[in-house]
């Protein structure tokens, strides 16, 4: 209604800026001080700690699609570690069809697992996964199709608000158990795992990692975009009014099942993308990814940075992740004890996260300057 | 049939019941188009239920519902009913909090409801103007751009029925408007609800004697479930049976 | 449902290792050598060992060699030697040696002491200068069969009964003639019935027995009418012909069919008790979810700190005063209750009570609170499984038709009812129970007319912390006592109160009993683990249509 800017533009306000401003930075900064610089410089990024880094993307990512929606569909799901974690199968699937005869067993099919399952032959579900672009689609699909399933039936039959959040934990839980089984043919309670090639490189590489880091910042910033550009238009704002006044919203004639679950099929594709750039930069993924604590575990990042902010989201997993590495290095015992009582804190005293801590403080500023007539200005 | 026909709401033998608890007892009720119709009733008489049943929120155990003669609504769900041209307020303001003043009435105006549409397709021309009209109308032209959340009791009551308004309904459900409201603002929302009704059918329900009387229109008192006694307020009021209802036991 | 309450390894189940079974490699060729030799020198130097028309039973003991101990043991009990019976029990003990080349065998008594095999007299040997006698499966199979001949005759009933037990399972045609002796003899009428179906068992099984005798057994082992009556009985109709045939096919199939029924009732019975279980864990939920709506993800923690108390309480009788060691339940059910509804009074009122009205953020702070106890408990008592042991009444076991009943399971589930009804009690009939219900259905009117509606908070749900603690004290008892205890009832909890329907806790009753027979009747066919998977499934569904449970409160008291 104002003057029309050009799309992307008009979808970056001041947060993202800063935002997708330092995730560029990254992700030229970080290759090359990990590949250009010598390994003996103070400056020098080890491959570790690129991965690692990585790693934490993959959970900002995480962060984003949980907040597009609870923070602005009010949808709490606990089970977003679920679409992340098949994400990361889908990916390991393709990660183990790489293998090929490099494996224990050197079966130019099998992955070692299956021939020490006494498999004969590949699983239809395996099918297909030595192709990338297959693979990839899978890494959408699945997630996204789960998600429909569930969504659709929950939706419809109207289960909200802490309901819903007990099922999708169930959801999840099922799936736990369901992996843990060896006769599903993922890999039994030991995953998929010694990982080779990614597109014919070396996951281990450095250069590997450092092109794995910058795909993890592209797809942070790409789903970024895509959930500011869902939320600012007016889709969004017919979601953030389901969150405020469900029924009010079905009286005006929105149908609700089919905005949430188009949000919720959304947001799981993209925890589906963050699982599987999350597996070839940790070299793992078992049924563990599906525990239900994780899926709460996601939910309290989104808390910590303030929820409905999308910025937020993604600092809250970086920052969480980032104590959480700390601690259970420097003070394994007490990191459930600080975990616990972010959970309680942020809930307590932080209702809008970090990110809300600092607009408020910004207005206050904002409103002291007012107050405060000529003097201030000089200071911007 | 005809007076189905030539209705635009016609409930006939409508029952419903929780658990055993008829809240609704074969209620039988007609309004005509353009009409504006006030209904009372004590606690419990089955006035939100009613409004549950014409909106699709709560389906009847058995009786007819039709809209505009010939749309069966206890076969359509929230979505259909509200695209059909049935607006409602509910008793406690329901406004869309986190949102302004302007997109909560952009949200109500008629468009097309799809999320595909919402998602990708771009406001008519004419939606600047509409709105600005509605908020004028409304009082909250000021107040444009901020939240819902912010407003007062009684402007959030007027935000609501801007919304409605926006809606453009062929009829619209008020449930309680004035409920604490101040008696400038009663007044205000009596004048505000007579201008709507010129071009809408509207049915309101309402405890306040005194807001009804402002209103002038016909009235149905409903008590258990079942209507009780219509017509003019006067009427109404002189009936016995009323009277023992509300000021009896 | 639930995770199978675990079998704490049981000494039944344990299989006898033998035993010399840690010797290394060298040793055991040196000692299969020198046997051989002895063998050999056996053979030629002492000709009494073939004495009495080909066998000495004695000295077919000390050959080492499986195919003579075996032989030695089927011929014991005809042999006539009185010190028969001592052979046996040593042997079964791991306490019969022989000295190879004096071709003498020895046995000692439960204290160590020798003694002469042949003659039953005290030997002054040194059990380490001797070997023992092996056994491998075969010679198992006659031990059990020389056991069951010899004892047919002990003075004690129990060893009798055990005995006939073995004859049967044996079908061992060489026992008749003594079981027809001990049958004459025994006066303990269930005995006689073993007897005489063990009796059954061969005469039915012996081709040469005549077709009316064989027919009368049939329909013994068909009275019998258990799992080894059909494995008898299918043997026999496999190489029989005729009626025979037919009387035994008939027979077992009657009898499968009545095994099947039991079998549900014994599903039924387990479903029961895990089901028991299930309401152990939701009932205290029922109250802090279903009626307050206060989602408390640390409810699992809960149990946790009663099992905990549980196993305090226990070490404590144990150091102290180990004559209450049996009863120290008695004294963890009300201590784990005070612990666990303080602990949950605390949380109520530092945390859980700012967040009313805001349910997801309850859920977050309560799952932060279970993440800090479960650490609590960790640094506390250490992260490994904690063993609470069963008092004596919870031991053990009865028979009801074919079904064996532990009392520890019929306990648990009594318990679980007491706890049930004893809530009830609480809600219906004391005035904190109706003051609780008038804060839960109108909060307002309830303050109005003087209910001090944060001390009630507080107490209900303290109360609902307090009853998850005392089934943290029955879960102890058939659940490993670890810092997760609580993480593993907490969803199956949060499905059975949904299940039954919120706010209603003989729907919380059902929910539980019916989840749990659910899950042990999918077990069979699906497998624990997907029956379990199939039962989340299924409610998750089951939400969908029933989005409020199955005894759902209607109508718009419950929309608001």
């Amino acid at each position: 209604m104002e003057a029309r800017k050009p799309l992307l533009l008009s979808l970056i306000d001041g947060r993202g800026a800063i935002f997708l401003g330092i995730l560029t930075a990254a992700a030229v900064l970080v290759p090359l001080l990990s590949l250009v610089i010598p390994a003996n410089s103070a400056f020098a990024i080890p491959a570790y700690l690129v991965a690692l880094f990585g790693k934490y993307l993959c959970y900002a990512l995480l962060a984003i699609a949980l907040d597009l929606v609870w923070g602005y569909c009010g949808i709490l799901s606990l089970g977003h570690g679920a679409f992340f974690a098949l994400g990361g199968y889908a990916m390991g699937m393709y990660l183990m069809r790489q293998i090929g005869t490099r494996g224990v067993y050197a079966h130019p099919e099998l992955p070692d697992f299956m021939v020490f399952l006494n498999m004969k032959e590949l699983p239809i579900t395996w099918w297909g996964f030595q192709s990338f672009p297959y693979a990839m689609l899978m890494v959408l699909l699945i997630p996204g199709l789960l998600a429909f399933i569930f969504g659709f039936l929950a939706f419809r039959s109207r289960v909200t608000g802490v309901y819903l959040s007990i099922i999708t934990q169930a959801m999840t839980y099922a799936l736990l158990l369901a992996f843990f089984r060896n006769d599903m043919g993922f890999g039994g309670n030991n995953g998929l795992t010694d990982f080779k090639d990614i597109l014919g490189f070396n996951v281990q590489a450095k250069e590997t990692r450092a092109a794995l880091f910058v795909a993890s910042c592209i797809a942070l910033g790409a789903g970024y975009l895509i959930a500011r550009a869902v939320t600012e238009s007016k889709f969004g704002k017919v979601v953030i009014a389901i969150r405020d006044a469900e029924s009010r919203t079905r009286f005006l004639g929105y149908r609700v099942e089919t905005y949430k679950l188009a949000v919720f099929v959304l947001s799981a594709m993209m925890a589906g993308v963050a699982g599987a750039l999350y597996v070839p930069q940790v070299g793992i993924i078992n049924p563990g990814e599906f525990a239900p604590g994780n899926s709460i575990e996601a939910v309290i990042w989104v808390a910590v940075g303030g929820r409905g902010t999308l910025v937020g989201a993604a600092l809250g997993a970086i920052i969480v992740n980032w104590g959480k590495t700390f601690f259970t290095g420097a003070l394994p015992e007490y990191w459930l004890f600080a975990l616990g009582a972010l959970f309680v804190l942020v809930t307590l005293f932080l209702p809008k996260g970090v990110v809300g801590v600092i607009e408020q403080f910004k207005a206050q500023r904002a409103s002291a300057n007012k107050g405060g007539t000529a003097a201030a200005p000089a200071a911007e | 049939m005809d007076i189905a026909k030539n209705s635009l709401l016609y409930l006939d033998g409508v029952s419903v019941s929780f658990d055993g608890y008829k809240a609704l007892r074969g209620l039988s009720l007609t309004l005509a188009p353009g009409e504006m119709r006030a209904i009372i009733g004590p606690n419990g008489a089955g006035k939100t239920t009613m409004m549950d049943i014409i909106t699709g929120k709560t389906r009847p155990d058995e009786g007819d519902v039709l809209f505009a003669g010939s749309h069966d609504l206890t076969k359509m769900d929230e979505a259909s009913i509200a695209e059909l041209g049935i607006g409602r307020k509910f008793q406690k303001p329901t406004v869309f909090e986190s949102h302004t003043v302007d997109d909560n009435i952009l949200l109500a105006l008629k468009a097309p409801r799809s999320a595909l549409a919402t998602l990708f397709g771009k406001p008519s021309a004419d939606t600047r103007a509409r709105i600005d009209q509605i908020l004028e109308t409304t009082k909250l032209k000021d107040h444009r751009l901020r939240l819902a959340a912010d407003l007062s009791h009684g402007q959030k009551q007027w935000l609501e029925i801007g919304m409605l308004l926006a809606q453009d309904p062929k009829l619209l459900l008020v449930d309680e408007p004035v409920a604490g409201m101040t008696d400038a603002e009663t007044a205000q929302t009596a004048e505000l609800l007579r201008e709507i009704a010129i071009d809408h059918s509207v049915v309101v329900v309402e405890h306040d004697m005194s807001f009804v009387r402002d209103l002038g229109v016909k009235v149905t008192v409903l008590h258990e479930g079942a209507v009780l006694a219509e017509g003019p307020l006067d009427v109404v009021s002189a009936d016995p049976r009323v009277i023992e209802v509300y000021l009896g036991r | 449902m639930n995770q199978l309450p675990r079998l704490r390894a049981s000494r039944a189940l344990a299989i006898p290792l033998p035993a010399n079974g840690a010797k290394s490699l060298i040793e055991t060729l040196a000692f299969a050598a020198a046997a051989f030799v002895l063998l050999i020198l056996a053979l030629f130097v002492a000709p009494h060992a073939r004495a009495q028309g080909g066998f000495d039973v004695i000295i077919g003991l000390t050959t080492d060699k499986f195919p003579d101990t075996e032989r030695a043991l089927n011929e014991l009990p005809g042999a006539g030697l009185a010190t028969a019976p001592d052979i046996v029990e040593a042997l079964v003990a791991n306490r019969l040696y022989f000295n190879g080349p004096a071709r003498k065998l020895y046995f000692a008594d439960e204290a160590g002491k020798m003694f002469d095999a042949a003659t039953g007299e005290s030997a002054d040997v040194m059990a380490s200068a001797l070997k023992k006698v092996r056994i491998n499966n075969a010679v198992r199979r006659s031990l059990d069969a020389a056991r069951g001949a010899l004892t047919l005759m002990s003075p004690d009933p129990a060893k009798r009964k055990a005995a006939a037990d073995s004859v049967f399972k044996s079908r061992d045609a060489t026992a008749l003639p003594l079981l027809e002796a001990a049958l004459a003899q025994e006066t303990v009428s269930a005995n006689r019935k073993i007897l005489e179906e063990a009796r059954a068992a061969i005469i039915a099984g012996d081709s040469g027995a005549n077709e009316v005798q064989r027919l009368e057994a049939i329909d013994i082992l068909k009275s019998r009418g258990d799992q080894d009556a059909v494995s008898v009985l299918t043997t026999i109709a496999s190489w029989s012909e005729g009626r025979v045939k037919a009387a035994a096919d008939s027979a077992s199939s009657v009898i499968q069919a009545k095994l099947a029924l039991w079998r549900n009732v014994q599903n039924i019975w387990y479903g029961l008790s895990l089901g028991s279980v299930l309401l152990l864990a939701a009932i205290g939920l029922a109250i802090t979810f279903g009626v307050m709506g206060i989602i408390n993800m640390a409810h699992g923690e809960m149990v946790m700190l009663g099992a905990y108390t549980t196993f305090a309480v226990q070490e404590w009788a144990r150091t102290s005063h180990p004559g209450l060691l049996n009863y120290s339940l008695f004294i963890a059910i009300p201590l784990a209750f005070l612990v666990t509804a303080a602990v949950g009074i605390l949380i109520e009122r530092v945390v859980i009570r700012f967040l009313y009205g805001r349910p997801l953020e309850t859920l977050l702070a309560t799952f932060g609170i279970s993440l800090i106890l479960q650490q609590a408990v960790r640094t506390i008592f250490g992260a490994n499984n904690r063993e609470v042991s069963a008092p004596s009444f919870m031991a053990g076991s009865f028979d009801f038709g074919s079904l064996q009943i532990g009392y520890g399971r019929m306990w648990i589930i009594v318990f679980a009812l007491a706890v049930f009804f004893a809530l009830q009690f609480v809600l219906r009939a004391t005035s904190f129970g109706l003051r609780m219900r008038a804060v839960t259905q109108n909060r307002r009117m309830a303050s109005s007319m003087g209910i001090d509606t944060n001390r009630i908070d507080a107490m209900a749900f303290g109360l609902g912390s307090g009853i998850a603690g005392m089934a943290g004290v029955a879960l102890s008892q058939i659940d490993n006592v670890s810092p997760n205890l609580g993480q593993s009832y907490i969803i199956d909890s949060f499905m059975v109160v949904v299940f039954g329907g919120v706010g209603n806790l003989w729907g919380t009753l059902l929910g539980a009993l019916t989840l749990g027979v659910a899950n042990k009747f999918l077990e069979p066919i699906a497998g624990a683990v997907l029956g379990k998977i199939l039962l989340l499934v299924f409610i998750i569904l089951f939400i969908q249509k029933r989005p409020r449970g199955l005894f759902a409160l209607k109508g718009r008291a419950v929309e608001a």
